[in-house]
């Protein structure tokens, strides 16, 4: 895929579907109408941005709070450089951690480089799971963890997505 | 305590939508029909069902999820600290930006979260520059380094 045409439908099929797909039985002839392309070229622009991973996913967007997870936890580590990718994608494949990356450190005040997103059903569930990481961390690979801290959220603020402009 | 932390009253067939259709919406003509039968639904309630979440905010939204790094664009997290006694003006100065995708209000001393998304990657140092000017307050970034795993669904 190259050229300027090209990259200009993709970037207006994102305009036209980043608030979401049309609720009508027939959304991808919605959106061909939309952008004045044939139906068939619309799915399969969508199913070649998902090949290479523009997209993500095409589906629901569940509010975790109306979903029953209330308790969404910001965990932040401080490891040892070293140890930073090991631990990394050890955290990372644990089922209750639904986002996990290595980020810079902001010294002094911020001493952590290791971010885990823990949801729950409750702070103590959220909690019990940041206690069995840590001590996964310790038993696996001691004294690499210095410490760390759960940030909870207590309001969803803004929860759009993606806006980029037409 | 804001009407978001009430967890929505869902009835069976709206968790199995949700669970469902987290991912791998066909791409065919009349793919709300195609999922529906796979759930044992009509495409008139589904497309009801969808309808309703939407508007009640369980659903956030219903439709692709971009990585716009793919796309030669930007994600960074970013934080500030809010004065409480001005924390709602701030909320609002910062949620008017179209970069910023998602916020968050954190219990921390940095008590303002959000994810700010663009379509270059220096659009995200004018976008922190900009907060910071309309807020006159610091805005920490937090740009990924490396990113272990995504996974955003959850089980309903």
């Amino acid at each position: 895929m190259s050229g300027v045409n090209a990259d200009d439908i993709e970037r207006r099929l994102i305009v036209a579907t980043q608030r979401g797909l049309p609720l009508v039985p027939r959304p991808y002839h919605a959106l061909a109408e939309e952008l004045g392309i044939p139906a068939e070229e619309v799915m399969q622009r969508l199913g070649d941005m998902l090949a290479r991973g523009v997209i993500r996913r095409i589906g629901a967007v569940p509010n975790h709070y109306a979903i029953g997870y209330t308790a969404n936890g910001m965990s932040v580590w401080d490891i040892d450089d070293e140890y930073i990718h090991a631990i990394g994608e050890r955290i990372g494949a644990l089922p209750a951690v639904t986002h996990c990356y290595q980020r810079p450190r902001a010294l002094p005040d911020w001493p952590y480089n290791l971010f885990a997103m823990v949801h729950g059903h409750s702070r103590d569930d959220a909690l019990r799971e940041v206690e069995s990481i840590a001590a996964l961390i310790a038993r696996e690979f001691p004294g690499a963890c210095r410490g760390h801290e759960v940030l909870f959220s207590s309001r969803i603020l803004k929860k759009t997505g993606l806006r980029i402009a037409a | 305590m804001s009407a978001a932390h009430a967890p929505a009253a869902l009835d069976d067939t709206d968790r199995a939508i949700i669970n469902a259709l987290q991912g791998e919406f066909p791409l065919c003509e009349r793919p709300y029909a195609a999922a529906a039968e796979a759930l044992g639904l009509s495409e008139e309630e589904l497309l009801a069902r969808l309808q309703r979440m939407l508007d009640a905010k369980v659903l956030t939204r219903f439709g692709p999820m971009f990585q716009i790094e793919r796309m030669g664009g930007a994600f960074c997290l970013a934080a500030l600290a809010a004065p409480e006694h001005r924390y709602d003006e701030v909320a609002a100065q910062v949620n008017a930006f179209d970069a910023v995708a998602h916020n968050y209000r954190r219990e921390h001393a940095l008590n303002m979260w959000f994810v700010l998304a663009t379509e270059k990657p220096e659009g995200i140092a004018a976008a922190a520059d900009a907060i910071e000017t309309a807020t006159g307050l610091v805005v920490r970034r937090f740009p990924k380094q490396r990113e272990y795993f995504v996974e955003m669904r959850l089980k309903a």
